[in-house]
């Protein structure tokens, strides 16, 4: 018995240690003045800025991938085709690539100097340095999450109930409306939770890609970081309580969205 | 003209699910293309930029003392992060899954904090309790154990997170009766649970180490980036983009690739010996 408790006290206190004592410490050093300080720092011009774009940016990367999620998820459980296992491992290679290789990547592509790049800047088009640059590289880092949480589901869901909406006539778009999408709604919230959490973010691949411009293209991860480095902590903990905030508002949310049989 | 319908649906459902569906060329076209134009050109061009320079540059690119400084100091690290995940990842897990004590679906909900924790904000309030104004005086800013504590946080639910339906699903009885049989609890651990344990326990720390090794954003402040010292090969790859040395950067990029995906075929290796031996 003695033994139980000293395993249970070495895994709590290199919990406490290595995560809630840190998390709570920031939150500590942004309220120990009060609320005023914390409203004073989240409400600079940069802050709100910062603020607004991050969620216009994750906006758009999580819209993008909640429509290729669902419809990839689609394509590699209904269809039949050669190459699907290729594909399927292609679609987790986000996951493993660091996020300054991921901006890496899009600036030797759509980079002004580069051909794609520079065609598209002859269009009107500026892509890195610029928000349709943040936006790529959020999709690519948060690419696999709605497609994996939608994906088994979906195969668990089966095909019955869409031949049969089939058999009786329906289309497929009002079989995908009104079977399919009720049987994955659930799985599909999950991955959209866990991407936009990914999306808010992401500070990596962003930071390359966006040049960093305060006011401009920094969003609230490039904040906290500035803000920092510039010896502004009370903006720095305020920045990174409000984006903690939301991580752990995301852990709740995701823990009442997950599927129940998987741990 | 029931007995019709009858005939008809299966045979038409036997069709679709057999049959190449309409629209299947239509939306693989999309989806290759999507995936093409944000990840796979990109990545591969990565690779290009860096096989054009020729074996020779390229080696001595990635042989240049701070990029070689910076690429042993990650793999290091990753190592040893790895490894204490192994450990304590399972105690963890043990805890969660064999322990009750009050609060613990509150700890089991935390483990997941670090996945859901933008990577800037880990290494900011890692930086608040162990850096210069460190309120248990343990000052670790700058330091490389600090780069090994940013990895420990943001790897954290690997290990823990692979282990612990592989210990649920366990059956009791094969330790209870190697117990009744004279096991010490110890020699129960380490001839019953850990066999069954380890493919598990392998395939999370292989995970953690990948994830180590593309970490950028939480080694960002707390290591101070210094040169020789605490810089890491992603910090190195960024500091060469923003001082236009692109060729470099792409070159220990493609380092950083060929051991991610070393790291994923070992994987794929644990996880099939796994279900031979499982």
């Amino acid at each position: 018995m003695a033994s139980r408790y000293a395993l249970r006290a070495v895994a709590l206190l290199y919990l406490a240690l290595l995560l809630v004592l840190p998390v709570g410490l920031i939150g500590y050093r942004t309220f120990q003045h009060g609320l005023a300080p914390f409203i004073d720092a989240v409400n600079s011009p940069d802050a709100r800025h910062a603020f607004w774009l991050t969620l216009e940016v994750a906006f758009w990367a999580v819209l993008a991938n909640t429509v290729f999620g669902i419809g990839g998820a689609v394509l590699l459980v209904r269809h039949h085709f050669p190459g699907k296992r290729l594909l399927s491992t292609l679609i987790d290679l986000p996951l493993a690539v660091s996020p300054v290789v991921v901006g890496l990547a899009l600036i030797l592509v759509y980079g002004a100097n580069e051909p794609v790049g520079g065609w598209l800047q002859r269009l009107g088009l500026q892509v890195i340095f610029s928000v349709p640059g943040m936006v790529l590289a959020t999709i690519f880092v948060c690419l696999p999450l709605v497609i994996r949480a939608v994906e088994p589901v979906l195969l668990q869901l089966g095909e019955e109930q869409e031949q049969a909406a089939h058999t009786l006539g329906a289309s497929r778009w009002q079989t995908f409306l009104r079977i399919t999408l009720p049987g994955i709604r659930w799985a599909l919230a999950y991955g959209v939770v866990l991407c936009l959490a990914r999306a808010l973010g992401e500070y990596g691949a962003v930071a390359v890609v966006s040049g960093r411009v305060v006011g401009e293209t920094q969003t609230l991860t490039l904040f906290v970081e500035d803000s920092f480095n510039n010896f502004n902590q009370p903006a720095a903990f305020a920045a990174a309580t409000v984006l903690a905030a939301i991580a752990i508002l995301t852990l709740l949310v995701a823990k009442l969205l997950r599927p129940k049989d998987s741990p | 003209m029931s007995a019709v319908t009858a005939t008809q649906a299966p045979t038409r459902a036997r069709a679709r699910a057999g049959g190449p569906h309409y629209g299947t060329g239509l939306g693989l076209g999309v989806a290759v293309l999507y995936l093409s134009l944000i990840v796979l050109i990109p990545l591969a061009a990565v690779v290009w930029r860096s096989a054009r320079l020729g074996p020779v540059t390229f080696w001595h690119a990635i042989r240049q003392p701070d990029a070689w400084s910076a690429l042993s100091l990650t793999v290091g690290a990753s190592l040893l992060v790895a490894l204490l995940n192994l450990v304590m990842g399972t105690l963890i897990a043990w805890v969660l899954v064999r322990d009750r004590f009050p609060g613990r679906s509150i700890v089991d909900t935390l483990i997941d904090l670090p996945f859901a924790l933008p990577t800037i904000v880990a290494g900011l309030v890692l930086l608040a309790l162990y850096g210069v104004n460190s309120p248990l005086h343990l000052n670790l800013a700058y330091s490389r154990i600090g780069v090994v504590v940013a990895l420990l946080f943001v790897t954290l639910p690997f290990v823990v997170r692979t282990v612990q339906p592989v210990l649920l699903e366990l059956d009791r009885d094969v330790e209870q009766a190697a117990q009744t049989l004279g096991a010490s609890p110890a020699t129960t651990f380490r001839r019953i649970v850990l066999p069954n344990l380890l493919p598990a326990m392998l395939s999370g720390a292989g995970l953690a180490f990948a994830r180590a090794v593309a970490e950028f954003g939480s080694t960002n402040l707390i290591s101070g980036n210094i040169k020789f010292h605490t810089e890491v090969a992603a910090v190195n790859i960024f500091g060469r983009i923003e001082n236009d040395d692109v060729a470099g950067a792409a070159a220990i990029s493609t380092a950083l690739l060929v051991i991610a995906f070393v790291v994923l075929i070992a994987l794929d290796l644990v996880r099939r010996w796994g279900r031979q031996h499982g």
